[in-house]
């Protein structure tokens, strides 16, 4: 329910659903909010659009969702990117289902340097494989952690022991 | 039984209430208690409140705990203050391996106790699952005052245990043997 009117918003989602027609599959306008679902092949295609002509300079977050224990859902995971336009002070989420079957998400970090560590995390977490990632390992968790903690399989309160430190030395001798 | 078979300086009888000590014990007791030198192991917000004890309006360097150093090899009393997670922990062991005997373990703030709100993947839960601890400090964070009760609780514990022959007992092991509950 939205509980103001958000013209800006009502535009983009107009051009979106002009340009990509069957390709968004759902528009979500909830609470003030704009996000827009779209299919798995044509996610790379919306975002730059998103980024080269109309201005979303700004990708704040690459998050992962579990969908199993919700009532309804496309597939198990979804990828949300969550932009943010410093031009027009806009924000919109994109939401990609994506199958336990294919965890193959093409990578935006292309476009916004900061897909970089939002995509490692989400890949540590999930488990999605962004294609095209630099360098796509893990970020926070200990280098003898097994398994995807943020699933909903994973137990709750699953901690792993760590026997080992690690420093960064190869970290810093990577290239740039 | 002599005193060189126990290996212990300064303790001439012992029974089964206590032990007899000496004046040396009690100099070298009141040296160690009153010149803590702590190494502030913070991770997180309890760091921040252990910042307030060091300055001037609680002032931790009344009880002689002015020092702090930030080398292991440099201290004697880890203050660990703050989040500890699976990644951290065989640093923490590390660090504390490197610390000389004798040495203290003050666990500050609700984290380093159980866990603290963090029940996941990621969080010890309590660092009494990797080192020994003396003083535990519940608290989120806990208050100055809290802090400071802890150092003289320790300050306390100190006076009442035995002073083991150098280099050769681990203190801890020594003061399990001869705690009395």
């Amino acid at each position: 329910m939205a509980t103001k009117e958000t013209p800006k918003h009502d535009a983009l989602v107009a051009e979106l659903k002009n340009r990509f027609g069957a390709k968004i599959l759902d528009v979500d306008r909830s609470y003030d909010d704009c996000a827009v679902v779209v299919e798995k092949g044509a996610i790379h295609d919306v975002l730059a659009f998103l980024k080269n002509e109309r201005r979303f300079n700004l990708l704040l977050d690459v998050a992962g969702v579990d969908c199993m224990k919700l009532p309804t859902f496309r597939e198990r995971f979804e990828v949300v990117y969550m932009l943010y336009s410093i031009p027009d002070d806009l924000r919109v989420r994109v939401e990609v289902p994506v199958s336990e079957l294919d965890m193959d998400v093409p990578t935006a970090t292309d476009l916004w340097k900061s897909a970089n560590w939002g995509e490692r995390e989400a890949f540590e977490m999930f488990g999605f494989n962004f294609v095209g990632h630099p360098c796509l390992k893990r970020l926070l968790t200990h280098h003898e952690f097994v398994g995807h903690p943020l699933r909903k399989d994973y137990p709750l309160m699953g901690g792993q022991w760590c026997a080992t430190t690690s420093d960064m030395t190869e970290e810093l001798n990577e290239p740039r | 039984m002599g005193v060189r078979d126990s290996g212990f300086v300064g303790i001439e009888t012992k029974n089964e209430t206590g032990l007899i000590t000496t004046r040396l014990d009690e100099i070298v007791r009141w040296g160690r208690k009153n010149s803590l030198w702590p190494l502030p192991f913070g991770t997180a917000c309890c760091a921040i409140e252990f910042m307030g004890v060091v300055s001037s309006k609680f002032d931790i360097s009344r009880f002689g705990a002015e020092l702090v150093r930030f080398s292991p090899r440099q201290s004697d009393m880890i203050l660990v203050a703050g989040t500890i997670n699976y990644k951290l922990a065989p640093v923490l062991k590390k660090i504390y391996d490197q610390i000389a005997e004798p040495k203290y373990v003050i666990s500050m703030g609700a984290c380093a106790c159980s866990g603290g709100f963090y029940d996941n993947y990621a969080t010890v839960q309590g660092i009494d699952q990797i080192i020994p601890v003396d003083v535990f400090i519940p608290g989120c964070p806990p208050r100055p005052e809290a802090i400071l009760h802890a150092v003289m609780k320790l300050q306390e514990r100190i006076d009442k245990e035995p002073v083991p022959k150098r280099g050769v007992h681990r203190r801890h092991e020594v003061v399990e043997k001869f705690r009395d509950n």
